[in-house]
Parts: C-alpha cells; sequence; structure tokens
C-alpha cells in the first residue's frame, strides 16, 4: 500500500517545494511517470490607478511533466505601463514646472496637485524557464534562468534549488540560491546624485525646458544592481487537512538602487519650493523575510493564510497579511474572497523634502514607496470549470495604498498641501487554463 | 526587535523541526491535500501577477518565492 501511495506523497510534497522555489507545478502533473501532455494557465491583467498608472500584462504559462517527475516550466509575461507616477516633489500653491527626464521639454503640475511624471510609456517581456527532476531518492533539483527586457531595463536572474523530503514524506526542506543581474539605462542619462533639476519655482526663474544634455549633471552610460538571495524552506503536512510552509530568505544587493526619475523639493522656511534635486540611496541593501504559510482543505473550499515579516538595513520593517478563502459554490464553480493587507515604516533616508540651507544628507529620497504607509487589498474571484475540462476564472480587486507622515513637520505653505496622498488602484483579472 | 525576533523565529523552528516526527499523515489519507487547490502555488500565475504589483508600489518583495531584481519598477 505504501509503495502504491509513494507517487502520490511525492506529487504533493513535488508540488509543495516547487511552490516554494517558484516552479509551479499542479499536484497531479507528476503522479504518473508517464509523460504527460502540456499545460496551459494564461491570463490578463488590467492594473488602473486613479489618474496614474494604468497597466495591461498578460501571462502564458505552460508545464509539461517528461515522465519520471522530470518536469519543464515556462512562462511568457508581457507587460505594458502607460500614465504618471509621483515623481517625489511637493504639492506647492501655485503651477510648477518640470523637465522631462529626456531633457527634452517639460510639463507643468497645477496648484495644489501632488507632481506626476506621465512620461512613462513602457513595455517589458519577461521570459522564464524552469526545470525539476529527482536526482536520487527523496531528493528533487529545480534549475531555472528569467529574462526580463523593458526600454530602460534589463534583469537576467538564474537560480538552482534542492528539495529533500523525510519522515515519510510529510516534511520537505529546501534550499535555494538566486542570482539577478540588472541593468538600467535610464532616458536622457543617469542623473549624479543630488543633480539640479532646471524648474519653475513659480517665482519667474526657468521655464522648465531644458534641451542642454549637460544641464541635469546626468552621467552617461549604463547602470548595474547585482541581487544575490538565499532562500531556506520547510514544508510540512500537519494532518489530513492541513499543510504549513515556513521560509527564511536573505537577499543582498550591491550597485544602482536609485530611481533615476524620482526628484526631492528644496523647501524654504515657508514651505516654498527653492529648487528640485534627484535623489540619492545608498549602493547597498541587506534584505530578510520570515514568510508562513498554511493550507486547510474544508469539505467545499480551501483556507489560505500568509504572514511575511520582513526587515532590511534601510530600516524598512513590513508587516503582510494575505488570506484567501475558496468556498466550492457547485463541483465546477467557486468563489475566493482575498483580503491582503500590508504596513511598512519608512526607510532611514525618506523624507518628504529637504529643508533649505540644512547640509545635505548623505541619502535622501522623496519616493513614497519608501515612506511610511499601509496598504489594503479587498477583491474576488470566481472560477468555473467548463464542460471541455478548461478552466475559466475572473477576478477583480481594489488597491489602496494610504502613506503616512513618519513624524516630519511641514514648515508653512505645506501645512496646507497633501504631502501624503493615498493611491486607490482596480484590478480586474481574466484566467483560462487548459 | 530584530534579535528578539530573530529568537522567537529560531525558536519556533527548532519547535517545528522537533515536532515534524509526529506530524503529518499516512499516505492514505491525502485525499484532501492532494486536490490541486491544496498546492501551495495553486494560483501561480495570479501569484506572480500580484507579486509583480507589489513588487513596483511597496519596499519590500519576495518571501514566499525568490525577490530580486527582475523589473526597473522599483
Amino acid at each position: 500500500m505504501q509503495l502504491n501511495s509513494k507517487k502520490s506523497i511525492s506529487a504533493a510534497l513535488a508540488a509543495a517545494s516547487c511552490a516554494l522555489l517558484g516552479a509551479p507545478v499542479h499536484a497531479e502533473s507528476t503522479i504518473n511517470s508517464d509523460a504527460e501532455a502540456w499545460k496551459f494557465d494564461t491570463a490578463i491583467l488590467f492594473y488602473g490607478e486613479s489618474e496614474r498608472v494604468q497597466l495591461l500584462e498578460g501571462v502564458v504559462n505552460a508545464s509539461k511533466d517528461f515522465g519520471n517527475e522530470q518536469v519543464f516550466n515556462g512562462k511568457v509575461v508581457i507587460d505594458t505601463l502607460t500614465g504618471a507616477s509621483a515623481t517625489g516633489a511637493v504639492a506647492q500653491p501655485y503651477v510648477q514646472t518640470f523637465t522631462r527626464p529626456s531633457g527634452k521639454g517639460g510639463y507643468t503640475v497645477a496648484a495644489g496637485d501632488t507632481p506626476l511624471d506621465d512620461t512613462f510609456h513602457d513595455t517589458r517581456v519577461q521570459v522564464s524557464g524552469q526545470w525539476t527532476q529527482p536526482i536520487m531518492e527523496d531528493v528533487r533539483a529545480s534549475g531555472g534562468l528569467q529574462f526580463s527586457k523593458e526600454y530602460d531595463y534589463l534583469s537576467i536572474v538564474a537560480n538552482g534549488s534542492l528539495a529533500f523530503d523525510f519522515n515519510q514524506k510529510n516534511t520537505t526542506l529546501s534550499a535555494g540560491l538566486s542570482y539577478a543581474m540588472d541593468t538600467i539605462d535610464p532616458v536622457g542619462g543617469r542623473p549624479t546624485d543630488f543633480a539640479m533639476m532646471t524648474a519653475s519655482t513659480g517665482h519667474g526663474e526657468g521655464d522648465g525646458y531644458d534641451d542642454d544634455d549637460n544641464e541635469n549633471g546626468e552621467s552617461s552610460g549604463s547602470e548595474s544592481k547585482d541581487t544575490a538571495d538565499l532562500l531556506l524552506g520547510v514544508t510540512q503536512i500537519i494532518n489530513r487537512r492541513m499543510l504549513m510552509q515556513f521560509n527564511y530568505s536573505l537577499s543582498q544587493s550591491d550597485g544602482y538602487h536609485n530611481d533615476p526619475y524620482k526628484l526631492l523639493s528644496v523647501v524654504n522656511d515657508q514651505g516654498y519650493t527653492q529648487n528640485i534635486l534627484y535623489e540619492s540611496r545608498p549602493d547597498k541593501r541587506t534584505k530578510q523575510s520570515f514568510f508562513w504559510q498554511t493550507k486547510y482543505a474544508m469539505d467545499q473550499g480551501v483556507v489560505d493564510v500568509s504572514y511575511r515579516y520582513a526587515s532590511d538595513d534601510w530600516e524598512i520593517d513590513s508587516h503582510t497579511i494575505d488570506t484567501r478563502l475558496r468556498f466550492d459554490l457547485t463541483e465546477t464553480t467557486y468563489i475566493q474572497p482575498h483580503i491582503r493587507y500590508y504596513q511598512q515604516t519608512e526607510a532611514d533616508f525618506y523624507t518628504p523634502f529637504l529643508a533649505e540651507g540644512a547640509p545635505l544628507p548623505e541619502y535622501a529620497s522623496a519616493d513614497y514607496r519608501l515612506g511610511k504607509m499601509s496598504a489594503i487589498t479587498l477583491g474576488i474571484k470566481y472560477g468555473m470549470q467548463l464542460d471541455n475540462g478548461d478552466e475559466l476564472a475572473f477576478r477583480i480587486e481594489y488597491y489602496q495604498q494610504t502613506p503616512k507622515n513618519p513624524g516630519i513637520d511641514a514648515p508653512g505653505i505645506l501645512q496646507g498641501e497633501d504631502l501624503y496622498p493615498s493611491v486607490k488602484a482596480l484590478i480586474a483579472q481574466v484566467n483560462y487554463r487548459f | 526587535m530584530l534579535s528578539n525576533t530573530k529568537k522567537a523565529v529560531t525558536l519556533l523552528l527548532v519547535i517545528q523541526l522537533g515536532a515534524c516526527s509526529s506530524l503529518g499523515v499516512k499516505p492514505w489519507e491525502r485525499d484532501l491535500l492532494a486536490k490541486e487547490e491544496m498546492a501551495l502555488n495553486a494560483e501561480g500565475v495570479d501569484l506572480g501577477l500580484d507579486d509583480h504589483i507589489y513588487f513596483s508600489k511597496e519596499a519590500t518583495s519576495g518571501g514566499r518565492s525568490f525577490g530580486g531584481g527582475g523589473c526597473g519598477c522599483n
């Protein structure tokens, strides 16, 4: 009996540990030692923020079991991004004019509005492949490559991992390494740290149009960032209904961490902008995270709860709780509410603005994504199995980010401006699996 | 703060590992766990899309799987 069941155990644990290592494998796909047909999992996602970024993303994920638990997984992702994102500069009670990152032309921001740069239209293509197979009894190895290219960015990632089953395959230990090489070639050149951007202060200085390529202090050539990740995991079957996963990850990145399009306002003691600078971030970052996930099988549904604590040497600590509750409505349909809560503390160099006259800090960024904030996602998914066995699902979600004041007193007129505006987004997705 | 967290997590890990031998199921008790929706990444495509959104909008990434590199959105 045990021998007969061994393959399904192995299948479940293979699925669990591959899940952990980022190689999607369906539980049933490794049950038979014979090769199986290709399986495709596709999706189209729309992500739209009110008045800001809009993203359209398509995914095709293909997997095939070649028999004997040798599984290939390939994935192609294409996304296109349009719209505006917050530059980091503060709102002012008058019209502000900024230079575009290309150095050609400018854009204006209405009085009282958070400065957004609407320059960005980008398309990204990502291709990845992952191979997983047993290398000895109760040990599986997995290796993969990923390429991602967008107009100003190239990323190449390689990963490898091992998974060990023991305790009658109720426990799986895994260890993986990943190395990412990113290259960025900013539009209009890379601004030097704290380089000045010519901009209108509203007092008649500058026209905001910068056709001189050297004016923003940019240096030519691309910049790079290397990231090494270590991921250790334990997957444990608790009982007939419950399984649990625990991961520890350590990530170290080295190189160019600035966002070359982010700005900082230098304000006087009345809160009026005197100058606009490019940001400066450290060139190293070490992150750690602890991730715990539990899945529980109900008679008609699944409870999926996860929690992540992350901490890094930029002093950003975050907590994430993610819950999906699947209720089977009939044998072929289900509904799945999704709730996610996220909160983070601010990076130690985050500041919504710089004060005129104060010495420049070593690093500073007004990017709200490095600031103190909380975020909530509320969503619902409806899925159905079609007569031919294919699966169709729809998902709609609402995502809201609420940036917070980390305890900085705003001078003068800035007290009347919204320095921490919330961001609201709608997510809509269609999945098709065949 | 971090060191306390580390200690707690290490303790949790040791307890969990120690308890492993008494946890689990017999091979014939895997009917529910073997369901497709019980796989840890049963919705791998959704998780990947979510990771991309949150990677580009928040300061933390990864945890469930590798989180390094990949796009110029942050």
